[in-house]
């Protein structure tokens, strides 16, 4: 239950709020938050911040914010919003961090399910949209924005500019000095801390209501198994409404007193990244392999000697790196040759990434391919992996040093219980699940069986050391008409390691085989096109191009090689494939905000295609309707060539 | 949305400006009042650059007189333009494409640097300090342009939309009270033309700067301009606000080709 959570190290300090009061007391001077603004990074210290929460927190008082009321905060990476945060907890309130790049309409439905009355919003963009859902969400009473840029002609009486809404906390705090005082101190751990609505893979989003007790704990262990010290810098840059950022970002700053710093815009990252040099990072896979990808790309422009010198010093990082890094034993010469790599080549490279002063590393969110991880702990960085959902606050196994498997999640997490059911649903228990879905008893009562696990939806299995291996979602993992075990998530895993493929799609449930939908990562194959002198136009294009195919299918055939080795799924090597005329988008709905794939959404959509496809057809008109950022639609339309691929017979070995 | 137009502040008057034998602009007079979005249109070689270098000080007309705020002009050099606060670009981007974004920017501060070369070269006293206060106000121009991402890059390096956006962020380094924009949009696609529009309104709006724009599309023209001056073959043929002059029959002849 979230009561018993263990707060041993950070006694009497259950409440988000008082976790800050305590920085701001015992290390006043020590750095908070950093943002970029103008060019140069500003530092506000925990005294400064503390100060600018209470006035904020008094503002919001002032303006009628209630215990129990929820406040909405859409923006970017902000410092100001993060102090939102804890400004609501201090008055009993819960923020609701809402995805900032949704169109007004999907927001719509967060805004009505949470009854918002007051919304936190980054600019003029984010206030446009609260104006145009105004009407519908009877229950919006004032807007608060961060950002005055165009503001200058809205004159509505509900805007506040949010350092007008700091001057009124002042005046309000000085008037009545004990109000807030009073009201943090009635923060129990057990209130809900924020409400985080799931990004809605299936049906209408629901909101997960976490509690204090919760999230500290979570924070707690990460910060224990990982010796997260308060004198670390992390990046803050993915969206505020994600658990792994409130995680990352919030909670465990606050619990181990680390800096975090927000980068200049959404395009800056890279250059803010290497600024920084964060001690922890953390990203989604597709970020370490975009990442990867710009390297390759880049390596392949460079001189024959300085690709020589990589490719020597990879292949000796790849033999030998993560022993290193995990401090097996490694001969001499290996060792002699890593650390001339790591002069030469790793660092250097770490460096150009940001990642010099790397403690470590996350990801999550999807699985990732074995190669890629590999490749980043060859190079020095203790990138891990870790598994949890917005129901457990991201936090149900870790990595520990030294224990590293590639294709595992890591070990219970401290605190955590986990058990496989006899459907190899992964089912959960601890101090870090949450405490309901709001307004939902019926959804809550589905997800948190009687004896109190939570079940995940993941399939999965412990190994015989206790590490936890997840093979895809379970309600995705299906049957071929053979009854071989499909599970597509880990093909298209496998398929998107190539620097050229950005997203598949598998399909195979019920059929005789495996088909697939491939995207093209534009970046590399078009550096790739270029440099054989192959004119294209745009993506659809190049997508359609000859050589283009022939690339791909190669990629496949690897693949459908490597699968034939692995009795479990050698039956699901991919027989055909096409390339979609079109990148998968959020806004055309196929993929979440959080970039996974809608796949039941994508089959519907494509259906003419995925028939095609086990016809035996040679190729397929197509026509799609794609949304442009600004709302306007227009068509694409394409004749897809269907490729086959070679695929292997499978040897049974001998039992 | 109030927006204050203000009195006139530049004056044309019987401008008339030949090369040799060749009209480039005969008997054109109109005015710019203050804060206002001034267009200039017309078909290819209808003199509407040859008009922004008339203002500009680079080409000097033979007949006609040129009012500044009241006072009539000399013939005046284009670095008397920049100190009077008249910034501009160019139809054909003229930046140092070896140069970074942020260098080029600094660039449009010069005339409002007080120490000399040598203190520059040797990056000493006065100007070190001046450098840093410059370069406060190039980073507000670059929040405000949203160009961040290429701070450093050359721009060489940049896409054809982004290297207007530059040229347009060194035209507002200067702190000008009056911006003259030669085809901002041209080669442009729709987003980049949507951005480059907002750009220039909030440019208008947010420090009340008088711009004097020449474009094509007319959709643009028509959307952002207060007043829109129409020249054809070196002549005024229509001059008014933007309904008035879709409207005018002659305008429509000269876009239509009709009689020609």
């Amino acid at each position: 239950m979230p009561g018993q959570a263990n707060f041993a190290s950070v006694d009497g300090l259950h409440t988000f709020p008082r976790l800050l009061l305590n920085h701001a007391r015992t290390r006043p001077a020590a750095p908070a938050m950093r943002e970029k603004y103008l060019g140069i990074w500003q530092t506000w210290s925990w005294a400064d911040v503390n100060e600018r929460v209470r006035a904020l927190a008094c503002g919001l008082a002032s303006l009628g914010f209630k215990r129990g009321d929820n406040l909405a905060i859409i923006g970017d990476n902000r410092p100001h919003l993060y102090m939102m945060m804890t400004a609501a907890q201090c008055l009993g309130g819960v923020p609701v961090p809402l995805y900032q790049d949704a169109v007004a309409a999907e927001m719509l439905f967060v805004l009505q399910d949470a009854g918002i009355r007051f919304a936190v919003v980054e600019d003029q963009e984010q206030v446009d949209k609260m104006l145009e859902v105004m009407g519908e969400v009877g229950t919006l009473e004032h807007v608060i924005y961060d950002d005055p840029r165009g503001m200058r002609h809205y004159t509505q009486p509900f805007l506040h500019d949010i350092h007008e809404l700091m001057e009124m906390g002042r005046i309000h705090d000085r008037n009545h000095p004990d109000f807030l005082n009073t009201e943090i101190e009635k923060g129990h751990y057990d209130d809900v801390s924020v409400m985080l609505y799931t990004s809605g893979t299936t049906g209408k989003p629901k909101g997960v209501c976490q509690t204090h007790a919760a999230f500290i704990a979570a924070a707690q262990g990460g910060v224990q198994v990982d010796k997260l010290g308060a004198d670390g810098d992390i990046l803050s840059y993915l969206p505020m409404a994600w658990v792994g950022d409130h995680l990352f970002s919030y909670a465990q700053a606050l619990v181990a007193g680390f800096t975090i710093n927000c980068p200049e815009s959404g395009e800056t990252v890279m250059t803010d990244l290497r600024e920084i040099g964060p001690t922890c990072y953390f990203a989604p896979p597709r970020v370490f392999e975009s990442l990867l990808t710009s390297v390759m790309i880049r390596m392949e422009d460079a001189g024959k000697l300085k690709q020589k010198m990589f490719h020597h010093f990879m292949a000796v990082a790849k033999r030998c790196g993560a022993d290193i890094l995990d401090g097996k034993s490694v001969g001499f010469g290996d060792r002699l040759q890593y650390w001339l790599g790591n002069l030469l080549v790793y660092g250097p490279l770490r460096n150009v990434l940001g990642m010099s002063r790397i403690k470590v590393a996350y990801t999550a969110g999807a699985a990732i391919g074995p190669e890629l991880f590999r490749f980043y702990r060859s190079m020095g960085i203790n990138l891990k992996q870790f598994y949890g959902q917005t129901e457990t606050c991201a936090y149900v196994c870790l990595q520990p040093d030294g224990q590293i498997k590639f294709d595992s999640v890591g070990q219970p997490a401290p605190g955590v219980e986990i058990k496989i059911a006899d459907n190899g649903e992964v089912l959960v228990k601890g101090p870090m699940l949450l405490k309901e879905y709001y307004k939902r008893p019926d959804a809550t009562a589905e997800t948190i069986n009687a004896e109190g696990w939570f079940m995940t939806g993941d399939a999965g299995f412990l190994d015989e050391d206790g590490h936890l291996k997840i093979i895809d979602r379970a309600k995705d993992v299906g049957k071929l008409s053979n009854g071989a075990m499909f599970a597509p998530n880990y093909i298209e895993n496998k398929l998107k390691f190539f620097q050229h493929i950005k997203e598949v799609v598998c399909f195979g449930h019920d059929r005789d085989m495996v088909c697939a939908f491939v995207n093209i990562d534009v970046g590399a194959v078009g550096n790739w096109a270029e440099r054989r002198g192959i004119a294209y136009s745009g993506y659809a294009d190049l997508a359609g191009k000859p050589e283009v195919l022939e690339l791909i299918r190669e990629c496949v055939e690897q693949i459908n090689a490597d699968l034939v080795h692995d009795a479990m799924v050698a039956d699901s090597q991919i027989h055909r494939f096409l390339v979609l005329h079109k990148e998968l988008d959020p806004d055309d709905d196929e993929l979440t905000r959080t970039r996974k794939v809608r796949r039941n959404f994508v089959a519907e959509k494509y259906k003419v295609l995925i028939d095609a496809l086990y016809a035996g057809k040679a190729n397929q008109f197509i026509e799609t309707e794609v949304k442009f950022e600004d709302g306007r639609r227009g068509k694409v339309s394409a004749d897809l060539r269907i490729i086959d691929a070679k695929t292997f017979p499978i040897v049974k070995k001998a039992a | 949305m109030s927006k204050k137009i203000g009195d006139v502040i530049l004056d044309l008057q019987n401008i008339s400006l030949r090369f040799g034998g060749v009209k480039a602009l005969t008997d054109i007079s109109f005015n710019v009042r203050q804060h206002e979005i001034r267009a200039i249109i017309g078909p290819n070689g209808a003199g509407k650059s040859s008009m922004l270098n008339v203002i500009n000080g680079v080409y000097h007309p033979q007949e006609g007189k040129i009012f500044w705020h009241g006072n009539e002009r000399k013939k005046m050099e284009p670095h008397m333009a920049a100190q009077q606060h008249i910034a501009r670009t160019f139809q054909n981007i003229a930046l140092f494409k070896g140069m970074t974004v942020l260098d080029n920017i600094m660039t449009g501060r010069i005339t409002k640097m007080k120490s000399n070369f040598i203190e520059h070269a040797l990056w000493f006293g006065r100007a070190r300090k001046e450098e840093l206060a410059h370069r406060q106000k190039v980073e507000e121009v670059i929040d405000f342009l949203e160009i961040q991402h290429i701070r450093k890059t050359p721009v060489g390096r940049l896409p054809y939309g982004l290297q207007k956006r530059v040229e347009l962020a060194r035209a507002l380094a200067a702190e000008p009270s009056m911006l003259l924009l030669d085809e901002p949009m041209a080669g442009m696609n729709v987003e980049e033309k949507q951005d480059m529009c907002r750009f220039i309104l909030d440019v208008n709006d947010q420090f009340g700067t008088t711009i004097v724009l020449i474009e094509h599309d007319m959709g643009v023209v028509m959307d952002i301009s207060d007043r829109v001056v129409v020249l054809d073959y070196g002549k005024k043929i229509g001059d008014g606000v933007p309904d008035e002059v879709k409207n005018n029959e002659d305008v429509i002849k000269a876009y239509l080709g009709a009689g020609h």
